[in-house]
């Protein structure tokens, strides 16, 4: 049986987990605002591809980044604009646009399959990576990591603590409530569509510039972007639940090897699946604790009531249907 | 009237055929393919010859089964995706039947048991998202993609575990079944008869289904207005299962085919990701059921064609994709242009 180094294994849950946090919350973000971008498993692809490109061209990793978080922003946009100004259903343009942009980012990319390109080095934060345990789990990555970890509480403060963050959830919430209040919610939501395509480019370039250097067919991605819709979900629409919820899968990836070891029959690949089922459940779950019964039922557990908390995650309830002016 | 309809839908599928043939063409000079040579390929690979033809053949059957099979969850306003899976989970239970049969001496028994056990497999996986929805409240496609990772988990896990092969598990799938257990095949283009057979026997019940029967127009009802079918006695959530049994059905039969007549073993792509095509084929079909057929016959095509891509001129296979994507999304944009100029006539008739 192998020794578990906890300080190795946080590290590397925290430094796997980059890639996804990043798309999860860009996904959050886009869904606060109403709009289900179901692209995620393609254009965190298709970014990926492109950021491995690019700076394999141009040499540079600055332009890699910037070049992917466009693309996840065009495709984002595509998704955005069809749905709200040209009326036609969020999930078919996004379901269309997860083929369309993993076959494009194979087609595209197929010249720079398997080449050694470049890759992001680590970054220790000199005076923090001394604190025992904790700094060699937070303070000895690379800089994408650290903005991954940023971002959850830069996402939050904006979302739940800003003037801004109440426009781009009344939007998600009642856009008509708040086209009344002098707010455009096409407009807006077009705009977090977009800012979440950032994040979500910035995810794919972090996984071929730095969780999974390279770019092949496979490339390793496949199927994050799904996992990462799930996370959405599993953290009921809230950033830090949504990321905690990303570090929950890492750490489930990084155990598999282990696993492996104690249970060498069963395919790594079974492992992976967690998420699914864990979504379904949490829906069933979300569901389940706004019933009126089970919330007269939980009135008097203390216990139960804080677990169906922790759970009940509030759809936005404008979700998926965007306003269309009179 | 007719005559101008259907004019104007020409006009509208040239349209669109043109900004694909466009587009196609921007992506090949960008990435320095050569341009002709490309569109010659995917020609010849699947029109070429009469292999080729059977080879398209065999992949437009499961996609219009499943393409078959979405009409009626498109019709009741669900959106199936979880259809993959049911491809898997029709091909999973017909090897378990199989698995029997290796030995005896009714091969054509078994193979028509695999076909029923195909339709319970993908029936079963489509009513457990269909339940999930009406029951628990959850999101048919995120139950339906979650039930897509667990079966294709499900078939690796029987691949390396308890249906591995003699000697080692690999990613190639369980050991070959025996000839007597393949479908028989024609000798000529080498398809089988009753794939053909199960093919156009979906086009005739689907679209004899949905026309001229209470469950379709009930379907139809629940799809166009849940609370006002309520109203009328038609109570929205048996229907739904109803139409996810028979989405699961007919994939679960595509399901059964890759293994009888395709594959002749299960193995982890079993499915072909032909489930989540038919979605797009149903899409560019106009959700029509004369017209989906002819949309999968030309992915089919593609998909066939685009494999000598790699081969003759080192470009990635996955070009099929890209063409079968940005057709759907130039229809969407069409339709979008439609309805635009629709409202823009109403309007200027009330002004």
């Amino acid at each position: 049986m192998n020794e578990i180094d906890f300080t190795i294994l946080f590290a590397s849950v925290i430094a796997g987990a980059a890639p996804i946090v990043l798309a999860a919350l860009g996904e959050t973000i886009t869904e606060k605002a109403g709009i289900i971008n179901l692209s995620l498993d393609g254009s965190i692809l298709i970014s990926a591809m492109t950021a491995f490109a690019v700076s394999f061209e141009t040499h540079s990793l600055v332009l890699g980044f910037l070049a992917a978080a466009a693309v996840g922003a065009i495709v984002a946009a595509i998704v955005a604009v069809f749905s709200v100004y040209l009326g036609q259903s969020q999930v078919a343009v996004g379901f269309v646009l997860t083929l369309t942009a993993r076959d494009l980012a194979y087609f595209i990319g197929n010249p720079y399959s398997r080449l050694q390109g470049l890759q992001i080095h680590p970054m220790p934060i000199s005076f923090l990576k001394n604190i025992p345990f904790f700094g060699k789990i937070f303070f000895t990555h690379n800089l994408p990591v650290y903005f991954s970890l940023i971002l959850i509480f830069v996402c939050w403060w904006y979302i739940y603590r800003t003037p801004l963050g109440l426009n781009l959830r009344s939007v998600g919430e009642n856009p008509r409530a708040a086209y009344a209040r002098g707010i455009n919610p096409q407009k807006l939501q077009i705009i977090y569509a977009v800012c979440g395509g950032l994040m979500i480019g910035l995810g794919g370039a972090t996984f071929s510039l730095c969780t999974k250097p390279g770019w092949g067919r496979p490339q390793g991605a496949e199927g994050t972007g799904w996992i990462a819709l799930a996370l959405v979900i599993f953290g009921g629409w809230h950033p830090i639940k949504a990321a905690t919820g990303a570090y929950f899968f890492s750490f489930l990836q990084v155990m598999g090897i282990y696993f492996q070891s104690w249970l060498p029959t069963v395919p790594a690949q079974v492992f992976q699946v967690a998420p699914f089922p864990l979504m379904i459940f949490t829906l069933l779950l979300i569901y389940i604790s706004q019933k009126e019964s089970v919330l007269n039922w939980a009135e008097d557990k203390d216990r139960i009531k804080s677990i169906l908390a922790m759970f009940s995650g509030r759809i936005p309830t404008a979700l998926g249907k965007p306003y269309q002016p009179e | 009237m007719k005559p101008k309809l259907l004019l104007r839908y020409s006009k509208e599928l040239i349209l669109t055929l043109a900004v694909v043939f466009l587009f196609t063409t921007i992506i090949l000079l960008v990435t320095g393919a050569p341009v002709l040579a490309v569109y010659y390929h995917i020609f010849k690979g699947s029109l070429g010859s009469w292999a080729k033809f059977g080879h398209v053949i065999k992949t437009w059957i499961p996609l219009t089964l499943c393409a078959c099979g979405l009409l009626y969850t498109f019709r009741i306003g669900l959106w199936n995706i979880g259809v993959e899976g049911q491809v898997m989970m029709g091909a999973i239970f017909a090897t378990a039947v199989l698995r029997f049969g290796v030995e005896s001496h009714f091969s054509e028994l078994y193979l028509f048991l695999s076909i029923l056990a195909g339709i319970a497999g993908g029936a079963i996986w489509a009513l457990i998202a269909g339940y999930l929805k009406t029951a628990g409240g959850v999101n048919e496609i995120f139950a339906g993609l979650g039930l897509n990772f667990v079966a294709q988990a499900i078939i690796l896990w029987l691949i390396f575990g308890p249906w591995k092969r003699p000697g080692i598990a690999s990613m190639s799938g369980t050991e070959l079944f025996p000839k007597a257990l393949w479908l028989p095949s024609t000798f000529l283009l080498r398809i089988s008869p009753i794939g053909i057979f199960s093919a156009f026997a979906a086009i005739i019940l689907t679209a004899l289904m949905l026309r001229y029967t209470r469950i379709g127009l009930c379907l139809k009802a629940v799809g166009n207005n849940p609370k006002a079918a309520y109203l009328f006695g038609v109570k929205p959530q048996p229907y739904m299962l109803l139409a996810m049994i028979f989405a699961g059905g007919f994939s679960g039969v595509a399901g059964c085919l890759q293994v009888t007549d395709v594959y002749h073993r299960l193995l982890p792509a079993i499915s072909s990701n032909y489930g989540y095509l038919a979605l797009l084929v149903v899409m560019l079909g106009n959700f029509n059921v004369w017209i989906s057929p002819a949309v999968a016959f030309f992915f089919a095509c593609l998909n066939i064609g685009s494999v000598q891509l790699p081969m003759m001129l080192q470009l990635d296979s996955s070009l099929s994709g890209v063409i079968q994507g940005a057709s759907v999304l130039a229809a969407l944009g069409m339709q979008a242009w439609r309805m635009r100029i629709r409202s823009n006539e109403v309007g200027a008739f009330y002004e």
